[in-house]
């Protein structure tokens, strides 16, 4: 299937549904970048998942984006410009401000046949929608007997490093990882922001889609026409890259395991050791939920050393379940114990004070020196 | 047409001007009802009573409708019908409660005392119509023709639900509160988005209406439109703590105002009043008015449930108050009293009903065997290899108790 076919088609009966001028103008523009994608291009993590959610709902018309400031703002982000111009105010909306209604309203869209991907406009905002999250969107398929699916992806801007005021940096995924029933994502890297995101949407399942909003405006060469290719071709071979984790940077001495904003700060750690003529692998976890043991295990055994790298506080979170599982996994390989760096306990400080907080690459280093090394 | 500001009849580039707006919506209603918009959206003055306590049809002008709040009574072969479902429903009730004091139930909610808002709130929709229904609403949810045992499933302990909410169109018995009404919310949205017009009828307690999905869910289905019944049981207790303590509104009824959608209030220990009012406003919700908010006037009769004692709250002579005002027997003599119903009429519905109890004391005396592996196999569509891992670690651990059993057993 041509993307590029299904954006005319769709164009037109958006048109008659929308403002006619406007989305007929994106329909060309969004047509436009199709045919233009044709190469590797400076690529921004923003436009990789914005293209994402275009593409998704070009493809699906019950494929539905709402939430607060989504629509004619395009998102506080500005991840969803455009949308509403392009699809019509149908399938791309502004919602009352009231994140609980949002999630609720999602699940019972899902249960009727749509596939809604709402945006939570920052991690600390979806807190008062954590019970439809925990009670529902999480249990829906368990106690139904997979009788009711809800396919639906729940995107969070989080984790810190923009000097945010309080309520707006949160590093909350280890509360949705605690959930059984919940798949949660975490691109680092902007092709993955589109891949994953294509992922996300196409599960069956609800899937927390943690976006490190430090990294929305982080730029790489992409192809995304390649991205769409790859898509298509996976979802035709029923292949995927879900729930896998990648090898950011080989390396043979020791492996940094991080996910999100901190894969950038443990590639320039790396970087850095490789100077000092210490090779480190970076594994990029990816998919916290399912958990990828094999990638990560078979790095460490080969290496013998690891560092967890996370921003969020340390303490009963997602790193202290992946350091419990390495060692579960690994511990006759280990030539010292599992290190990590992460967020101390105390709540996300206020910005002039962020940087004593968040993984540093000096601190990453300083973890890697401890590994035992004169053994 | 349009009673509320409907935002698709907007183009999405205008600016909208609220007075205008608001001025649509006036002369909408007074088009359509003859009276202002603001008394379309409050309750009549008085909850709508058509048959008293006692079983008489009420004079039309004490029935507490009033010019635009107008409810014509039901046909005799809907009204027949409502009552056997009704009959069934408290033999359903009383069933269960028996099951439970022998064990073979975990517990029970039971909606005696409150079958007449059970019957309606099922039998008021169509076919591709929804209902989301709480924890006490079994009743209705087997009125809406889900299969007894299934529907009593969550309750006897061997998984969280046992019929299927799509294939039934009924919500799961929801027992975190109002936070079903927004799953309503979204079923009529896409519904409306695909142009059907289905109806949703969503039920919650008074207690319900202190929390936050209960606004939320109102407010949502109020902006966006929505073909949405929100069907308020007042039974007048949230387990122990009394309505008064809830809210000071004049009624829950008129909550309905401050969302900008039509409330009403409604006996709800007569079925007659119940099902003209819910069928009116499933009629108004299709024809594109938006959502409505109906509060039944009923009494738990019961306590919250077996594990509950309800003399630590309330006076006994508050009970036998409501027991004079009992849905079954106003609607016998009703229709005893109209010729609808005879002793053998009435002896065909109590074997109806004594078949639904036997089918219940079967299905959920029976010791079911459960499926260890089946605490896995539903998580996700597909197990994650954590899963897999698990369930392997459960099937081993039980293989070996089975051997050493077995061993131990030679």
């Amino acid at each position: 299937m041509s993307p590029a076919v299904t954006t005319s088609s769709e164009a037109t009966e958006h048109a008659a549904t929308g403002d006619v001028s406007s989305a007929t103008a994106s329909a060309a523009a969004s047509a436009a970048a199709v045919a233009e994608a044709s190469g590797p291009q400076t690529v921004t993590m923003a436009k990789a998942l914005h293209t994402a959610m275009a593409d998704a709902m070009e493809a699906d018309s019950s494929v539905l984006v709402f939430g607060e400031d989504v629509g004619r703002l395009g998102g506080v982000f500005r991840i969803t410009d455009g949308l509403m111009a392009t699809f019509g105010e149908q399938r791309c909306f502004d919602t009352p401000l009231a994140e609980s209604g949002i999630v609720g309203m999602a699940v019972g869209m899902a249960m009727n046949g749509m596939r809604p991907v709402i945006e939570m406009q920052f991690d600390a905002f979806a807190y008062p929608a954590f019970e439809q999250i925990v009670s529902h969107v999480a249990k829906m398929h368990n106690r139904t007997k997979g009788a009711v699916k809800l396919p639906m992806v729940i995107r969070v801007p989080y984790a810190g490093g923009i000097g945010g005021v309080e309520h707006h940096c949160d590093s909350s995924e280890s509360y949705y990882a605690h959930t059984a029933g919940l798949k949660v994502f975490t691109p680092a890297t902007v092709a993955d922001g589109y891949r994953m995101l294509r992922e996300a949407i196409d599960s069956d399942d609800p899937v927390m889609f943690m976006e490190p909003k430090k990294l929305y405006w982080s730029k790489d060469q992409v192809d995304l026409g390649a991205l769409r290719a790859e898509h298509a071709t996976n979802a035709a071979t029923g292949s995927s890259s879900e729930g896998r984790a990648a090898v950011a940077r080989p390396g043979t001495d020791a492996t940094l395991i991080a996910y999100g904003p901190s894969v950038p700060t443990a590639l320039a750690a790396a970087a850095a050791a490789a100077e000092e003529g210490r090779s480190l692998e970076v594994i990029d976890v990816r998919s916290i939920v399912p958990f990828d043991d094999e990638t990560v295990c078979a790095s460490v055994r080969k290496t013998g050393r690891a560092v967890v790298i996370a921003e969020a506080h340390g303490f009963a979170s997602v790193s202290s379940e992946i350091v419990a599982r390495v060692q579960e996994r690994c511990f006759h390989y280990l030539a010292a114990p599992i290190r990590r760096v992460t967020g101390f306990d105390v709540p996300y400080p206020a910005p002039k004070l962020e940087h004593y907080y968040l993984p540093s690459v000096d601190r990453i280093l300083d973890a890697v020196d401890d590994l035992q090394w004169e053994n | 047409m349009t009673i509320s500001a409907d935002h698709e009849a907007q183009g999405l580039a205008d600016a909208r001007p609220d007075n205008t707006e608001a001025s649509d919506q006036a002369s909408e209603v007074r088009r359509k009802f003859g009276i202002s918009v603001e008394d379309y959206m409050l309750p009549a003055r008085h909850q709508i009573q058509m048959v008293d306590p006692s079983g008489v049809l009420k004079p039309e002008a004490e029935q507490g409708t009033e010019p635009g709040h107008e409810y014509p009574i039901p046909g005799d072969s809907e009204l027949m019908a409502a009552y056997e479902q009704l009959v069934v429903g408290r033999r359903v009730n009383d069933q269960n409660s028996a099951l439970v004091r022998q064990g073979r139930m975990a517990v029970y909610p039971s909606s005696h005392g409150q079958e007449a808002c059970q019957v309606a709130a099922a039998l008021c929709l169509s076919e591709g119509d929804w209902l989301f229904p709480t924890y006490r609403d079994a009743v209705a949810v087997m009125s809406r023709g889900v299969d007894p045992v299934e529907t009593m499933t969550i309750f006897r302990g061997d998984w969280h639900g046992g019929y299927d909410p799509t294939k039934h169109k009924v919500g799961i018995q929801c027992t975190p509160l109002t936070t079903q009404l927004l799953h309503a919310v979204g079923v009529a949205h896409a519904a409306k988005l695909r142009g059907e017009d289905t109806v949703v009828l969503a039920m919650c307690g008074d207690g319900a209406t202190s929390e936050g999905d209960f606004h939320e869910a109102l407010n949502f289905a109020a902006v966006f439109h929505l073909p949405v019944i929100f069907f308020v049981q007042n039974n007048k207790y949230a387990i122990s703590v009394p309505l008064s303590q809830q809210s000071v509104a004049p009624s829950l009824a008129h909550k309905a105002v401050g969302y900008g959608m039509a409330g009403e209030r409604v006996d709800g220990n007569d079925l007659v009043a119940l099902l003209a009012v819910l069928d009116r406003a499933v009629k108004l919700a299709r024809e594109g008015s938006g959502p409505l908010l109906i509060e039944a006037h009923t009494y738990r009769m019961q306590a919250h449930t077996n594990a509950d004692d309800a003399t630590r709250y309330r006076e006994d002579s508050e009970v036998a108050e409501w027991t004079a005002k009992d849905p079954i027997s106003r609607m016998t003599s009703y229709l005893t009293g109209r010729g609808l119903l005879n002793d053998d009429g009435s002896s065909r519905i109590a074997e109806k009903a004594e078949a639904v109890a036997s089918q219940l004391r079967e299905g959920l005396g029976e010791d079911v065997p459960v499926d260890p592996q089946n605490l896995f196999r539903y998580v996700f569509s597909t197990p994650t290899p954590q899963l897999k891992e698990q369930s392997a670690l459960l099937a081993d651990e039980l293989a070996r108790e089975a051997s050493s059993q077995k061993e131990a057993g030679k």
